[in-house]
């Protein structure tokens, strides 16, 4: 397919592409679904408590070790490994936590959800309601550019915010100064076109409760005069980041934007168990996009339901890297090359987008 | 449309104890309900939040959460129980009549 050339795009949900994608009619549009029998999807949506009580108990459990060790080993060079350890167990899980209960499948009781999403919302440095928004803005307009606000990158990338993410030294400040505006009673400009007015107060007081938990991490250094109990809270949330990003870009970078069909701009990549568990299921990220009612631990069995229908899971983490990182770099040059999986012969054909507006100006490459 | 005109929506047993279905008529669409102890109910069948069909959605006791944002409604009232959805669901009187399910729009 012919590329032509794209002009540089404006990501941000207050520019202009906005209005160009409501215009097209991008904007919280009908999404291709695959075809699960009713019956089947009340069985998958089926909530319970166990397996995230299990879930839940061993993470903590394993902080809990794996903190001593690192309280041991403070002062040699054992501490690197150790708080690295530590805090790629803090932010990882801490990430797919907040996920998974701010869409509130992960537990049956509610509580127990919104109990974890305000302790993981904290973890990972992110406002707990802003972010719910923000994200339910996510799943209604997934990667249509001027309308979802969890872009990672733009295209061309820059590779510049990918790197610093290593250790969240892009989204974490940016995190910290929402924590400072909403403290003061402030929202940010994009933030009011996906937060309503009834919900601000709440923004203000959970950004205090954050500020008052971070000035107590601050005491207790100044106090033991060692900056010791920040490694246990605040700063694994930015040296423990590594997994977090890794896991991230997986999901739609270097696939289509603006179509209305998940199977395009979203990728399923196989893993092991010790990365589902740290990643609670979200590597079948098309599955969860398409269904996002179903939890976490029936996510294996949705793929199952919808695999004949899906292009093919990527297989294994190394293998979605590789295809991301290809991506990014003709991206580049090229900031018009998406992916695109073929499909099964038993599948239904992909929907673009709206089907009168299609974009032209897209170059794919089946892989 | 009329208002306050009975309905027939649909059969009884068209419903599962603890489901949901879609039922339209002239331009708006419904979502009835028949909770696990076999009360039927009607709501507007979109979601306050956005225009998603709560009838692909999950009914858990008396409680329907929507398909897409995981909202979350109590279906006899009509009350936004979870965000993202703020806004009520607007009820409908429902009876049942001879194996049918009628509702008052």
């Amino acid at each position: 397919m012919a590329s032509t050339d794209r002009r540089k795009r404006d990501y941000s949900i207050t520019g202009p592409e906005n209005q160009r994608a409501q215009e097209r009619g991008l904007a919280a549009a009908e999404w291709y679904t695959c075809p699960i029998p009713r019956q089947r999807m009340k069985e998958l949506m089926k909530r319970k408590n166990g397996p995230a009580i299990r879930d839940t108990l061993i993470w903590f459990g394993s902080l809990l070790i794996l903190g001593y060790l690192a309280y041991l080993s403070w002062g040699t060079w054992w501490a690197v490994p150790a708080f690295l350890a530590y805090g790629i167990l803090y932010a990882t899980p801490g990430d797919s936590r907040w996920h998974e209960c701010g869409h509130g499948t992960a537990f049956k009781t509610p509580w127990m959800n919104e109990v974890v999403y305000q302790i993981a919302s904290f973890m990972v440095l992110r406002s707990a309601t802003p972010w719910r928004w923000s994200h339910a803005r996510h799943h209604t307009d997934t990667i249509i550019v001027g309308r979802d606000p969890e872009i990672i990158t733009e295209r061309p990338p820059v590779w510049k915010i990918l790197l610093m993410q290593i250790f969240h030294l892009y989204g974490g400040p940016i995190e910290l100064k929402r924590f400072a505006l909403h403290t003061f009673g402030k929202l940010e400009e994009q933030e009011r076109d996906y937060i309503p007015a009834s919900e601000h107060r709440k923004v203000f007081r959970e950004a205090r409760i954050y500020m008052l938990i971070l000035l107590a991490v601050v005491a207790a250094c100044i106090y033991a005069g060692s900056i010791l109990p920040a490694m246990f809270v605040f700063f694994p949330s930015f040296y423990g980041g590594i997994v977090v990003i890794t896991f991230g870009i997986t999901q739609h970078l270097g696939l289509y934007e603006d179509v209305l069909d998940h199977r395009l701009n979203t990728r399923t990549v196989y893993m092991n168990p010790v990365l589902r568990f740290l990643y609670w299921n979200m590597n079948y990220h098309v599955e969860h996009h398409m269904f996002p009612m179903v939890p976490y631990h029936a996510l294996p069995k949705l793929h199952e339901e919808m695999k004949a229908d899906c292009p093919a899971a990527r297989r294994g983490l190394f293998a979605a890297l590789k295809e991301v990182i290809t991506a990014l770099r003709k991206q580049k040059h090229d900031p018009a090359y998406v992916v695109e999986k073929p499909l099964p012969a038993t599948a239904r054909p992909y929907v673009r987008g709206v089907p009168q507006q299609q974009d032209t100006s897209l170059r794919s490459e089946v892989l | 449309m009329r208002t306050g005109t009975w309905i027939e929506a649909c059969a009884a047993d068209a419903i599962e104890a603890e489901d949901v279905i879609r039922f339209d008529f002239e331009d708006r669409t419904y979502a009835i309900y028949r909770t696990e102890n076999g009360d039927y109910y009607a709501t507007d069948g979109y979601c306050t939040h956005e225009k998603i069909h709560l009838s692909n959605g999950l009914v858990m006791g008396s409680v329907i959460e929507c398909p897409k944002h995981n909202g979350r409604f109590d279906i006899p009232t009509g009350k936004a129980k979870r965000a993202p959805v703020c806004v009520d669901l607007k009820t409908y009187p429902v009876k049942v009549e001879a194996g049918k399910v009628y509702i008052q729009a």
